[in-house]
């Protein structure tokens, strides 16, 4: 990727980090806008197999920003997308928690709160609208997706057997 | 807060004392066991093990993360760090807990560049990203339980969901759009 490309990626994750309230999940559907609607750097298949590898890797949710990157433009990508995430919103995070220490109870942090969860729901639905677009091309993809959704909502199960079940079936020819 | 005698973010003159160090090793602990879902092995170790914070004050500081922009459990351990060790302690805890997981991410990314392109790898990769988007949708109706049962959060929803979904506007025109009116609406007590 040319010099001015990854300035634009830089700016743009730095408007993600900012955006990402209530986490990176929400950001899906404009980082697959950007990076394979409107520049072409992935497939929207080769996207969908970044998110779930970041599944599988620990830590925060945000990895799969890190990965993205990292797959558009090697190291300088990973960097681009994933250091705008630390010291602006860090930073923004001290100075509100000094806020915070002196008016714990301020009623706009309660304003805030209600007003964009409705918003933050919204946006992660989306998000598992655009990758179930992507990822899932007949009913026996669809019907993997319901099943994962609802053992991992009614069983106690981690997560990650049921994505390592995901594998399996996949490579039994079952999806 | 349950301490009134100790702020959020200014380090502590009283209360355990953090090296920056101690900090960096935690967070490496939280970050590395945290396989789906930071949250509980971040209050696992910053609560019962280390004793750092109270059960209160560690749901003081989630929900302030979550309001903010960024990782919810990331803002909470730039809080707990700077409290501790100031900045050195708030930056040790930043590269614990994203420094492996970038590693460990990178790895796979380069084994998935290297044998992706292998059919059975392809398919097993198609099986995990079907159970990755149930995964996260499942979380979406989780998170649907909170909303009150009134109809302007769920327009709300709805609009963000449109908006950036199925009509696929940019999600800055978007956020300035609905964030502004639904934070005034909620200030207002409309709803």
């Amino acid at each position: 990727m040319d010099r001015p490309a990854l300035g634009a990626l830089v700016l743009q994750s730095l408007v993600w980090a900012f955006l990402a309230i209530g986490g990176a999940p929400t950001l899906l559907p404009d980082i697959h806008r950007y990076v394979v609607e409107v520049h072409h750097w992935m497939t929207s298949t080769q996207f969908a197999e970044v998110y779930a590898l970041a599944q599988v890797a620990p830590g925060p949710n945000i990895m799969y920003v890190t990965l993205i990157g990292w797959q558009v433009a090697g190291w300088a990508g990973a960097a681009a997308t994933t250091l705008p995430w630390l010291v602006p919103t860090s930073t923004l995070t001290l100075l509100v928690g000094h806020l915070h220490a002196r008016h714990p109870q301020a009623a706009l942090g309660h304003a805030i709160r209600r007003g964009l969860t409705p918003i933050t729901l919204g946006l992660m639905f989306a998000s598992g609208w655009t990758l179930m677009r992507t990822v899932d091309h007949d009913w026996r993809g669809f019907l993997l997706t319901l099943l994962a959704g609802v053992l991992v909502l009614r069983t106690p199960w981690n997560p990650l057997w049921l994505i390592a079940a995901g594998a399996l079936a996949g490579l039994a020819g079952l999806v | 807060m349950a301490t009134p005698s100790r702020s959020d973010t200014v380090p502590a003159s009283d209360g355990p004392h953090v090296s920056a160090w101690a900090l960096f090793l935690t967070c490496s602990r939280i970050t590395l066991s945290a396989f789906g879902g930071l949250q509980f092995w971040a209050r696992r170790a910053l609560v019962e093990r280390q004793r750092w914070l109270t059960e209160q004050e560690f749901v003081d500081l989630l929900t302030l993360g979550q309001l903010l922009p960024g990782p919810n459990v990331l803002n909470v351990t730039v809080m707990v760090g700077y409290r501790f060790a100031g900045w050195a302690g708030a930056a040790a805890a930043v590269a614990g807990l994203l420094g492996w997981p970038c590693l460990v991410v990178i790895g796979l990314g380069m084994l998935h560049q290297r044998y992706g392109a292998l059919p059975c790898v392809q398919h097993a990769l198609t099986g995990m990203s079907a159970v990755a988007v149930g995964l996260l949708l499942a979380s979406v109706i989780k998170m649907a339980t909170v909303l009150p049962r009134q109809w302007r959060p769920w327009l709300f929803a709805g609009l963000a969901f449109v908006g950036v979904g199925v009509v696929r506007w940019p999600l800055l025109w978007v956020m300035g759009v609905l964030a502004p009116w639904a934070i005034t609406l909620a200030w207002k007590g409309k709803d």
